[in-house]
């Protein structure tokens, strides 16, 4: 039943792409609180749409994204880019590939939420507890947009231990969905990255190390995410 | 600690199984699935411990081993889950053929 639905998703994905040219594609950025998403998803609309517009804040508190934000409409045109930053990645300097995406920047998904974790962070027990509330809500709300989006762009702390069970739960629904997936290694600026590891944890999909913070290395994720998601 | 067998879990339906694994882990067992669960359901679990996360329950640890793909990539065959109260494992830690935990009294 679960190949069924497997090929069922490829079949009918292939089918729409082949009759019906898609205005946009839908791409979820998921991964652990605190992995980066907020701060890669203000990076793709700072590069391709305002470098002043935000799609989110970001702040070392876990949970700072609560609710589903969803920015419409970016253009990632990476011959643009390349005009505007011709130096940027000598890999890229070919690249004329172009794509139009929904980006969807949800909650980090967990399997547990303390409130008392958030009073080590100089929370009062109040706001403490109510947080709590409203990051549970988030995360039932991301695993539900799991049935509304085309692709998964999965953000891992390269800092952290990768193979983390909601990464594989991730990882292994995505998997049964035949959806794309690309893996972004974050925060390889810190000393204590190593990218390998999640390389090496998943070796059946893309891995690209990046910085979202610093920039570095972004040019080949969009490249990665021009090809992976068209 | 409840050991599962594969038989017991698969005489139940998905909904049923997600409840019993749940209220077992509620009531402060860990719950050892010997056929485990499938990313869907543990995707399941996760959405429906994070309705009934409290100042009492926390939430759940989990860790499982991928499913492993059958003969032409037709059939998956799930693998050994282990399902604790968050607020008793301390340390869940995985390796290629061992999962052990750290379990706290308090």
């Amino acid at each position: 039943m679960i190949t069924r639905k497997r090929l069922k998703g490829v079949f009918s994905r292939l089918l729409m792409s082949l009759l019906l040219k898609k205005q946009s594609v839908k791409i979820g950025i998921y991964g652990p609180p605190n992995a980066g998403k907020t701060t890669l998803a203000n990076r793709i609309v700072h590069t391709f749409v305002d470098e002043d517009e935000d799609v989110g804040t970001s702040t070392e508190v876990p949970h700072e994204t609560r609710r589903v934000i969803r920015r419409e409409g970016v253009n990632i045109d990476l011959t643009a880019n390349l005009l505007q930053n011709p130096v940027s990645n000598p890999k890229t300097k070919r690249s004329k590939a172009k794509l139009k995406l929904d980006v969807i920047d949800t909650p980090g998904l967990a399997t547990k939420i303390d409130f008392r974790d958030f009073m080590a962070y100089g929370l009062e027990e109040e706001e403490a507890k109510r947080r709590a509330k409203e990051a549970t809500e988030g995360v039932i709300e991301a695993i539900k947009w799991l049935d509304d989006i085309d692709g998964v762009l999965l953000l891992m702390d390269s800092t952290e231990d990768p193979y983390t069970q909601t990464n594989v739960v991730i990882i292994g629904n995505m998997e049964a969905r035949g959806m794309p997936i690309i893996i972004a290694a974050n925060k390889v600026d810190l000393p204590d990255s190593t990218p390998q590891r999640i390389k090496t944890a998943f070796p059946q999909h893309r891995v690209v190390p990046i910085s979202a913070l610093k920039g570095d290395n972004i040019d080949q994720l969009f490249e990665a995410m021009a090809k992976a998601f068209r | 600690m409840r050991l599962i067998s594969k038989g017991k879990m698969e005489s139940m339906g998905s909904m049923e199984k997600l409840r019993f694994v749940l209220d077992g882990v509620k009531s402060g067992n860990i719950v050892v699935l010997e056929g485990g669960l499938t990313s869907e359901e543990q995707m399941k679990l996760i959405e429906l411990t994070m309705i009934e996360v409290s100042e009492d329950f926390p939430g759940i640890e989990i860790s499982g081993y991928p499913s492993k793909r059958g003969f032409f990539n037709t059939r998956r065959k799930t693998r050994l889950t282990v399902i604790g109260p968050a607020n008793t494992i301390k340390t869940i830690e995985k390796s290629k053929d061992l999962i052990s935990t750290l379990i706290s009294s308090n």
